[in-house]
């Protein structure tokens, strides 16, 4: 039965509770499709943006219902003025079936929560609406189709299997087909049927839809006719056959938010949870021969139930919170690859947060999911090395990583260059491997970093952020920056910097601001133009991006010979420095303020950025907790003051107050840098007596005490200031 | 002496849920040790499916149904009525006309009586059947008039029932379509019957055509899950 015949014939089916805007618009877009105007409805369904991970999204309501089903009768037929007249006859009446219950329309979520998903839903993508069928298809399957969907509503047991069965030989995999099920109201009657106590149509029903859930327009209707409860509540039967096609139906279903939803509420999670509880005995190691086959396909399709599912955010929590966890690692233990790989595809969704990573240490996953990288099946690779890549976030699971053995085999994988999301799994899972200093070293030793060198050019950026991300990392070590420009890795960096995929960016500046450290491999970058290039990134709208060039200008101002000349030849270089210091994003102020302490290493363009008015930019600042903020602010400043009167203009835009308390930070950095900023600023009387009078002395008087040098120069150097200016005015005072 | 059903878990194999059901009180066996024990030995050499000792509970429980069912106790076993009566209160069968056709079929020397070796061996697969051993049994309950084949209009007659339809011509062109659609599915060999041989290759292609023409054997939500072959759809 249509939607549309609900809607005329049968008003107690029709539940409309919520009486919202979007239910009014729904009534306009009918009455047009009923004309014929062939005006695509508004489709406010999923929209792509195609963003990463990290965004938040805004998710628009949905009122597409009625509309949607009708646009495709119209668009199904030869004859649109023609639809309604012929279609009418076979839709007599609501067929009352004995011992089948009638399916209750449930109301349809209209308003989105508003979620943030791990993963971008580019499988939603736009769902084109209005299909213009080739008419010619249309016929014969479509009336055959019809033809079987009246037996199915209109015969008992017998008939409607022999139906289903013979329903199931057409090409289902076909949209023709699919659509055609829907059109004659097959939908709703193989939805019926799973509401029944008949175990075999309900089988046959399944088998069906999950089929045709392959199509994303069928499963917006499968959703929409309330399919998904009783999906969730075939689960409970004790047919194992029933479970693993109803789970697996769910899996196909769920592919989309408002689907995944559906089965959070409906309490699916828990029951798939308890799919995956097929060993029979926990005492010992899970041993495959332990699991009855029909158990391992049971726990299988529950993965992949779980493993659609899981891909909203609620969803992870439900399944953590429902123990899922521990079943999921007693499955990684087993060597069926075709549970492995939903198995590890569900704990690698997960794994990108952060309750889950503390279970995943607790489980002994890591192991598991090394020893499966050494499979042979690349899908299974790539989710091993996906779930390593979130999980290795963590010091403790990146030396799980190490211990098993799992170094060697990510690199030996990054020869084969074909598999393209394997790929970028692989170098992922190395990159946050490198953050280890140790797992650097094994790298170097299975030679990857000259592999990951030669993957800087020709590859789809997924793989390249990873690739540079580890490169960053391992250019931390002098050797490894050595290994790097031998190999010529630093032009195709540079050639990076002009990208505007805003993780790459910051990985290469990174990287890029690694190599920067060395003189040699300065020489390259400058010739390159690499400074100009980062010196450009500072106008990137992400804030992030500006950061990350910021801190790498640092090395690159310090490694070049005549840093100043370089510094001053890029137009409106210096105000751009200077205005950024206008930010609110603490990260960015840290950077550029280090930033400015180097390029104010050079009188000139310390007097042109004083001209700018870095002075009161900078003092505004200083009321500040942030300590990684407070110490590179403390070094400008101290640095800045060896300008004319930079020194007093500080103290005019009290700066020198605020600096004192930085003394009270536990970080020996923010000491130093405030210490040596104080020695500086002393030299002035007016700044001598701020301080004094804001408690430096005793503060200082400990650190001079300290390991640092550095420190004790400054703290002994500004308390000799002070006190010589208290014994000048005492002097002052008697003659 | 209790023989009705054991929970005795050494009589492990009948905790059928149908079995339950019947009680078999104290089964006064008309019959000595002696031969008892040589007609579970003779019974057990032919049924494979069953342990000893689950036939001889079976044993004493046809004779306390056959004692039921007030039929004289001339060993000739159970007639038509009282195996119906069975079928309908225990495994709740409802279609008449496969009932007697199941009868037909557990009645192996067709003298319209159900022994007790003909009952045992019929129920070995009727709860215990292999795949093989179904797929028989139904093929025998679906062909009627013993020809080995199952005929368009022995179909037409198993499936006239099976629609709900206004008018009885409506009623006819449908059951002749689904007719039809049954034989397009089943009949390899396009000899307009199906032979066993096509009843096989359909089902086992595809499980749920096992008992195509209407319901012959337990519904499968009862049947006890122990054998690796498939017993449950």
């Amino acid at each position: 039965m249509s939607k549309q015949e609900k809607r005329f014939s049968d008003e107690k089916e029709k539940k409309e509770p919520t009486n919202e805007p979007p239910e009014k618009e729904e009534a306009a877009p009918v009455q047009k499709a009923l004309t014929g105007s062939g005006k695509r409805t508004l489709e406010k369904n999923q929209i792509n943006f195609g963003k990463s991970q990290m965004t938040k999204r805004l998710e628009p309501s949905l009122s597409w219902k009625a509309t949607v089903r009708f646009k495709e009768y119209r668009s199904l037929l030869r004859d649109p003025q023609e639809e309604k007249h012929r279609r009418r006859p076979e839709r007599s009446g609501p067929p009352v079936k004995p011992g089948r219950a009638q399916l209750v329309r449930k109301s349809n979520e209209k308003i989105e929560e508003i979620i943030s998903e791990s993963s971008s839903e580019s499988e939603e993508g736009e769902e084109p609406l209005d299909r213009q069928e080739a008419n010619a298809d249309l016929p014969s399957e479509y009336w055959q189709i019809q033809k079987l969907v009246k037996y199915l509503k209109g015969g008992n047991q017998t008939a409607t299997v022999i139906a289903l069965c013979s329903m199931k030989d057409f090409n289902l995999a076909q949209e023709t087909c699919q659509l055609a099920i829907r059109d004659v109201g097959g939908l709703e009657v193989l939805i019926n049927l799973l509401d029944t106590d008949e175990v075999k149509c309900k089988i046959g029903s399944l088998k069906i839809l999950k089929e045709i859930s392959h199509n994303p327009q069928i499963r917006r209707n499968i959703v929409d006719l309330g399919g998904l409860p009783v999906m969730v509540n075939t689960l409970d039967s004790p047919h194992k056959s029933l479970k693993c096609l109803a789970a697996e139906t769910i899996a196909n279903v769920a592919k989309f938010r408002r689907a995944r939803q559906a089965v959070r509420r409906y309490g699916g999670i828990t029951k798939l949870v308890a799919l995956l509880d097929c060993g029979k005995s926990s005492a010992e190691p899970a041993q495959s021969s332990l699991y009855d086959a029909r158990d391992v396909e049971v726990a299988r399709c529950g993965a992949l139930a779980l493993w659609s599912c899981s891909k909203s955010y609620t969803n992870k929590e439900a399944i953590r919170k429902a123990g899922g966890i521990p079943l999921l690692a007693r499955l990684l233990k087993t060597s069926h690859e075709n549970m492995l790989i939903p198995v590890v595809g569900t704990l690698q969704e997960c794994a990108s947060e952060e309750n889950y990573r503390a279970a995943i240490k607790a489980e002994r996953i890591i192991e598991n999911l090394v020893k499966n990288l050494n499979s042979e099946n690349e899908q299974l690779q790539e989710h091993c090395a996906m779930a390593i890549y979130q999980c290795a976030e963590d010091k403790e699971t990146r030396d799980l990583v190490r211990l098993h053995g799992g170094l060697k085999r990510l690199a030996s994988l990054l020869d084969n260059t074909d598999n393209k999301e394997r790929l970028a799994a692989v170098t992922g899972a190395i990159w946050k491997c490198s953050i280890s200093k140790e797992n650097v070293t094994k790298f170097r030793e299975y030679k990857a970093i000259e592999t990951l060198v030669g993957l800087l050019t020709d590859q789809p950026e997924e793989v390249l952020v990873n690739v540079v991300g580890a490169l960053g990392e391992c250019c931390q070590d002098y050797e490894n920056r050595v290994l790097v420009r031998k190999c010529g890795g630093i032009p195709p960096l540079v050639n990076l910097l002009v990208g505007v995929n805003q993780a790459l960016l910051v990985n290469v500046t990174k990287a890029v601001g690694a190599c920067a450290v060395e003189p040699e491999s300065m020489m390259i970058i400058d010739r390159l133009d690499g400074v100009r290039l980062l010196w450009s990134l500072l106008k990137n709208p992400h804030p992030e991006v500006k950061a990350s060039a910021a801190w790498a200008l640092c090395p690159c101002i310090q490694n070049t010979k005549d840093a100043g000349e370089m510094v001053r030849s890029f137009v409106g270089g210096l105000e751009l420095v200077v205005n950024l210091l206008k930010s609110d994003n603490k990260e960015v102020l840290a950077s550029v303020c280090a930033a400015i302490t180097n390029i104010a290493n050079d009188q000139e363009n310390l007097a042109v950025i004083t001209d700018r008015g870095v002075v009161p930019l900078l003092s505004k600042l200083a009321n500040t907790n942030n300590d990684k903020l407070r110490r590179h602010l403390a070094e400008a400043i101290s640095r800045c003051c060896m300008w004319g009167r930079n020194r007093v203009a500080f103290g005019e835009y009290k700066a020198v107050a605020p600096l004192v308390h930085y003394l009270k930070s536990d970080d020996p950095n923010v000491h130093r840098a405030t210490a040596q900023a104080l020695y500086q600023l002393s030299e002035d009387a007016d700044n001598c007596v701020t301080i004094h009078e804001n408690g430096a002395v005793k503060l200082l008087l400990d650190m001079v005490g300290s390991t640092d040098q550095d420190l004790q120069e400054a703290a002994a150097g500004c308390i000799s200031n002070i006190r010589r200016l208290a014994l000048a005015t005492e002097k002052a005072r008697y003659t | 002496m209790n023989y009705g059903i054991s929970d005795n878990p050494r009589h492990v194999g009948l905790e059928l849920g149908y079995l339950r059901t019947l009680q078999c009180v104290e089964a006064t066996l008309d019959m000595d040790q002696k031969t008892l024990k040589k007609l579970v030995e003779s019974i057990s050499n032919t049924v494979k499916n069953f342990k000893k000792s689950e036939v001889e509970c079976l044993v004493r429980l046809f004779h306390s149904l056959v004692e039921r069912a007030n039929v004289r106790l001339n060993n000739l076993g159970l007639d038509r009525n009282a195996f119906g009566a069975i079928l309908h209160s225990v495994f709740g069968m409802t279609d008449d006309m496969l009932m007697n056709r199941v009868f037909f079929v557990f009645d192996k020397d067709h003298n319209n009586r159900i022994n007790v070796k003909e009952c045992v061996k019929g129920l070995s697969v009727f709860l215990r059947g292999t795949f093989e051993e179904k797929l028989k049994f139904c093929f025998e309950v679906y062909y009627l008039n013993g020809d080995g084949y199952i005929c368009r209009e022995e179909i037409f007659d198993m499936l006239k029932n099976s629609l709900h339809q206004q008018s009885s011509e409506e009623n006819d062109e449908g059951i002749k379509e689904l007719v039809d659609i049954t034989l397009k599915k089943m009949d390899y060999d396009n000899d307009g019957k199906i032979s066993f041989a096509d009843f096989e290759k359909a089902v086992r292609e595809e499980r749920l055509l096992l008992e195509v023409f209407g319901p012959c054997l337990p519904e499968a939500k009862l049947c006890c899950p122990r054998h690796k072959s498939v017993n449950c759809l």
